[in-house]
């Protein structure tokens, strides 16, 4: 497993051995990792390599075989609703009631997470995210992208300390998308929140995460900072190393850039790593 | 201001109860934005009641039993349509979620299933409510009967129906969650299966022994043969009223139960978030 370091700021999400299976289908298999408070960390990987089951695990929408998971030191398996006020979370995949405005569908979540004065957060949110001009029409007639936008600011209702996103930018232009990215950093900074995403856009993932936790076939294959894991496999960027490691291109076969032995731990030794060569 | 102070409480009953009333906001945009929706809560209980009350009519013309008990098909019409909106009240509230892809959403805010379950059931309450007035009121105008004339008998007979409703209407969503949408239809016919047996517009003593033992099970069937009697002898059976509360109290834990069982099933299999059209 790997811990956040001694000195640094205490884990806000850690994952011990956490195993998802499906009858004969192993989606998550021992899975430990940490991210540390105030920080933006990763998960990558193909499809299937099980990001949306350990995302889904970690907010409870589903229940694992085996592990631990705790948010803000609160043991996920046993107080689950007192970590929830403080988390939130926005995916593609799960929609917001189209036949509500988008205030609408504000409002009910601003009340469902208890807020004082949701009226004032929302019209705050509408303006950050830029959703003022579209908050009265119903959200089944906005764009993707503005679809998008919206599920972020439903995210943020809340000022959650941890913030779980499935493919934040997705549907968004490359100036929104810069635009949000550069709000979800600000956000980060300045609430000291702690963001765990999953995106296949590797410029992203490059510019907010200070962590990556490449996964495939349910496992950690790899970790490290964005720029670590470029050195390490000899590419010019993030994306190329995605390639290597989804398609099983082992760090070994890039030569010299090949990194010490330092990078040992029993969710990175398992079968995956000792499949085909490229 | 740190999130913390712009959030109110979360624990306790009044959080509980801010939870819920967001839920049930929820539903009022959705009626509010979609007539269809709110004609179809009043159109059926109007028809049917127009419908069997020309039968009443016709039938007193040629029955003394129908002019001694005057209105006992409306008044039972209205009662079976407060069971069967009580229990699509529930589902179909659930089944919006399930049609908006939502509730990856709900179950990740911090309600609760109890709070979701209580949500739903109030929903299921204002539903059946917006449903049967309008039809009563009109059986008034149409007929000169009003169903009101019950008095407090109607109140507990409403609500043993009610929660009887609910209780449908529970394991109904158990199962939307288990089976997917593949399993909606569930929603319109599942009440409909005990309607032969809960002596609805025919005394119990019409059907054989065995089958009487079935319909005994059903708080329905105490709610109607209640009714009968008050309407026809002029007589409130408390007997029947403490046979319905009872089974009630033991059918609604059961519903909650089940829901809760299948809701800790869909978490783990994965099912929440799959959920949708």
């Amino acid at each position: 497993m790997s811990a956040a370091p001694a000195e640094g700021p205490p884990a806000a999400i850690r994952v011990s051995k956490l195993t998802k299976s499906y009858d004969d289908v192993l989606a998550v298999n021992r899975l430990s990792f940490s991210v540390p408070e105030g920080t933006t960390a990763a998960l990558l990987g193909g499809n299937g390599a099980g990001k949306t089951t350990t995302i889904s695990m970690i907010l409870g929408l589903l229940l694992p075989t085996r592990g631990r998971i705790s948010v803000l030191g609160i043991d996920m398996l046993k107080r689950r609703y007192d970590a929830l006020p403080r988390m939130n979370f926005s995916s593609p995949y799960v929609d917001l009631p189209k036949r509500l405005s988008a205030r609408e569908n504000l409002m009910v979540y601003a009340r469902l997470y208890g807020l004082r004065r949701p009226a004032r957060r929302i019209g705050e949110l509408a303006e950050e995210l830029d959703l003022t001009a579209f908050m009265n029409r119903p959200s089944g007639t906005l764009s993707a992208g503005q679809r998008t936008r919206l599920a972020l600011a439903k995210a943020l209702l809340n000022e959650p300390d941890v913030l779980l996103l499935d493919e934040p930018t997705a549907s968004l232009d490359p100036d929104t998308g810069d635009r949000i990215r550069t709000y979800l950093e600000a956000y980060r900074d300045t609430r000291r929140a702690t963001i765990l995403l999953a995106s296949h856009n590797m410029a992203e993932v490059e510019r907010l995460c200070s962590r990556v936790m490449m996964m495939r076939a349910g496992r950690i294959v790899d970790e490290g900072s964005p720029a670590e894991l470029i050195r390490r496999y000899g590419r010019a960027n993030l994306e190329d190393v995605f390639l290597d490691i989804a398609r099983d291109r082992r760090r070994a076969d890039r030569g010299s850039e090949r990194p010490g032995p330092e990078r040992t731990g029993p969710e990175r030794t398992g079968p995956e790593r000792t499949g085909r060569a490229a | 201001m740190s999130a913390d102070a712009k959030l109110a409480g979360t624990k306790g009953p009044a959080a509980a109860w801010r939870r819920m009333q967001a839920m049930v906001l929820r539903y009022v945009y959705l009626y509010r934005g979609s007539w269809p929706r709110i004609l179809e809560l009043a159109y059926w209980p109007t028809l049917q009641m127009i419908m069997w009350g020309f039968l009443t009519i016709f039938l007193a013309s040629k029955s003394g039993f129908f002019v001694q008990a005057a209105g006992v098909l409306i008044a039972a019409v209205l009662l079976w349509d407060v069971l069967f909106r009580s229990s699509l009240g529930v589902s179909l509230s659930f089944l919006e979620e399930m049609w908006s892809r939502n509730l990856g959403h709900i179950f990740v805010s911090p309600l609760r299933p109890g709070e979701f379950v209580a949500a739903l059931t109030l929903m299921s309450l204002i539903r059946v409510l917006i449903g049967i007035v309008p039809a009563s009121l009109l059986a008034i105008w149409l007929y000169a009967y009003s169903i009101f004339d019950m008095g407090l008998p109607l109140i507990a007979f409403f609500a043993n129906l009610q929660v009887m409703g609910w209780s449908f209407g529970l394991i109904v969503c158990g199962l939307l969650m288990r089976y997917g949408l593949g399993a909606e239809s569930i929603a319109w016919f599942a009440i409909f299966a005990i309607a032969p047996f809960s002596a609805i517009y025919y005394p119990l003593s019409v059907m054989p022994d065995w089958l009487q033992w079935i319909a005994g099970v059903l708080p329905s069937t105490h709610v109607f043969e209640g009714m009968r009697s008050v309407l026809v002898e002029k007589t409130f059976r408390t007997d029947l009223l403490i046979n319905a509360v009872a089974l009630n109290a033991a059918y609604l834990s059961a519903a909650v139960a089940v829901f809760l069982r299948f809701f800790r099933s869909a978490r783990e299999r994965g099912l929440i978030l799959q959920i949708g059209e």
